[in-house]
């Protein structure tokens, strides 16, 4: 199982869950978060005084999949979230070792 | 009790005869102007709260939002019992060119001709008989004393102390407010005797209120990190319905002004909404051009700016000066928030001085130039008693100079012993933590 990890453009979200459905995944988890990367970060201007905020709003998405569905999810978080404009955010796969639904105590891909 | 009733069915017709009669003689409250004037009042209190306290809090950081609308709220409350006190007396009565006397302190005699048309400064041959009773000139009178201090907040906001800003408020709301109002207002004032127009307070409330924010500003300094820490404002969308209210508001500041529901009116509010409306486009276009991007705080600034200027105009000018008076204010406004604050490097957090003292100068000095002279015409001065021209600017330039001195020396005489006595600004750790919590013990959400 992998952890897959995707730092996106707010108004792309919608754009992703609906990519994600019909590739069978169950459930994510979002969260809105503040960062920079290369985009650095914008200029606000108020009567004159000019404040760069350097940390710019994000959204992150978790999702749990099956190893062998990683290449396929990926594929369609980037095809959903892309707009070839810098800031287009990053995706992180990472190694999950247990996984555990707490309602039933199933385990693992049962749990996914 | 059959004949009594009879008696009083027979007496009626008699009643209905001689009433008539009676009053004739007497001049009489009249309803239409008095509920003009009951709902100014309404308007007027409406623009400090909620208008103000909204449009100030809208600007600040999150941590001190709270303690600026307790600011404007709190000024409401101390300034209604100073006005009744002693603030009203000073201001309204005959007494000399430059200070009321002492016959309505706390009100007395307010109820003697509670019913009666209201005679300013009685028994001089300056008197002025109005159609309202006393009650309604005096409380609209006070939302006018209540939103002048008030609008001084903007220029300390983020840093003053609590028990230092009531104490501020009480002592310049006496020495400062009611004297001026006295001088441009009443009728044996002095200002008012040289000929200086100011239909709604472009001396008296804006002038005035933005010079002594000046002082405050230079008196206590920047706040902690000016230039350096994100300033930003919390929440513009506060700001913005803080600013429409003071725009519907100041229809009473401005058409209320007339003290009667008449022509004059009429003529104040239609350039109200077009001086204001002007204004907003010019700082916009200003800031478009200038910084690259039209900016939400700024329509509503240059909005605000454009019914500070037009309002000592208003009544005495028609609608194609208006448009001009916006404009200018506009601009003008844009350029001393922007550029002029950060060339001589004060801190007036919300430019109580950039949109009030400027706007107000602006306002003040163009009335002297487009008073059109039949508004103010009567029997004595067929072609009008405000005739735009060099002499009225020159009267305008005369109490312009006048309130800007007066206020700028005893406002810093204030902060001096306000400063002793309680100390101004909050500690350093307090104005980082905010003022909220650190003053009020509360935080929001």
């Amino acid at each position: 199982m992998k952890l897959i990890m995707a730092i996106i453009k707010p108004f792309k979200l919608d754009d992703v869950r609906e990519a994600l459905t019909p590739l069978g995944v169950q459930g994510l988890t979002v969260s809105e978060v503040k960062g920079f990367g290369r985009q650095k970060g914008q200029t606000e201007i108020y009567r004159g005084a000019e404040y760069h905020v350097n940390f710019i709003p994000k959204v992150k998405i978790e999702v749990v999949v099956p190893a062998d569905r990683v290449e396929q999810v990926v594929e369609a978080i980037i095809k959903a979230a892309r707009t070839d404009k810098i800031g287009d955010g990053k995706i992180f796969v990472l190694d999950v070792a247990r996984v555990v639904r707490i309602r039933t105590g199933e385990t693992n891909i049962d749990a996914l | 009790m059959k004949t009594l009733l009879q008696r009083a069915f027979w007496a009626l017709p008699l009643l209905l005869c001689t009433f008539p009669a009676f009053a004739d003689d007497a001049p009489k409250v009249d309803s239409g102007d008095t509920a003009w004037m009951l709902s100014s009042t309404a308007l007027v209190l409406l623009m400090t709260v909620p208008g103000l306290a909204l449009f100030y809090a809208g600007m600040v950081r999150k941590k001190n939002v709270l303690a600026t609308m307790m600011q404007s709220f709190i000024v409401t409350c101390l300034v209604t019992v100073v006005w009744m006190v002693a603030g009203y007396t000073i201001a309204f009565t005959g007494g000399n060119a430059y200070f009321g006397d002492f016959s309505r302190i706390m009100l007395t005699g307010i109820a003697d001709k509670w019913d009666q048309p209201f005679i300013l400064a009685p028994g001089t041959d300056v008197a002025v008989t109005n159609t309202i009773p006393e009650t309604v000139f005096m409380m609209f009178q006070m939302t006018f004393a209540i939103i002048t201090p008030a609008l001084i907040t903007g220029a300390f906001a983020d840093r003053m102390k609590f028990s230092a800003l009531c104490a501020f408020m009480v002592l310049w709301s006496l020495f400062v407010y009611s004297p001026i109002a006295h001088w441009v207002w009443a009728p044996t004032g002095w200002l008012n005797a040289l000929g200086a127009a100011d239909f709604a307070g472009g001396t008296v409330v804006h002038i005035n209120a933005g010079v002594a924010g000046l002082m405050c500003a230079l008196v206590m300094g920047k706040r902690l990190g000016y230039g350096t820490d994100n300033m930003a404002p919390y929440n513009v969308g506060l700001a913005v319905i803080g600013a429409s209210l003071l725009w519907v508001g100041w229809f009473g500041f401005n058409a209320g002004s007339a003290t009667a529901a008449n022509g004059r009116a009429g003529m104040a509010m239609a350039v109200t909404q077009i001086a204001t409306a002007a204004a907003a486009l010019g700082w916009m276009a200003a800031e478009w051009i200038s910084k690259g991007k039209p900016s939400v705080l700024g329509a509503i600034s240059g909005a605000v700016a454009g019914l500070v200027a037009i309002t000592p105009a208003s009544g005495f000018v028609i609608p194609g000066p208006a448009l001009i008076i916006g404009i200018a204010a506009g601009v003008g406004c844009f350029w001393a928030s922007t550029w002029l604050k950060h060339l001589l490097g004060y801190d007036d957090s919300l430019d109580a001085f950039g949109v009030h003292g400027i706007g107000g100068i602006i306002g003040a000095l163009l009335t002297g130039v487009f008073a059109y002279g039949p508004l103010t015409a009567d029997k004595d001065h067929p072609d009008g008693i405000y005739i735009g021209g060099l002499e009225q600017l020159g009267h305008q330039a005369v109490a312009v100079g006048a309130t800007i001195t007066y206020t700028a020396v005893v406002t810093l005489l204030i902060l001096l012993v306000v400063g002793v006595l309680f100390g101004l600004r909050v500690t350093e750790e307090e104005e980082r933590e905010g003022l909220d919590i650190a003053l009020h013990g509360e935080r929001l959400g």
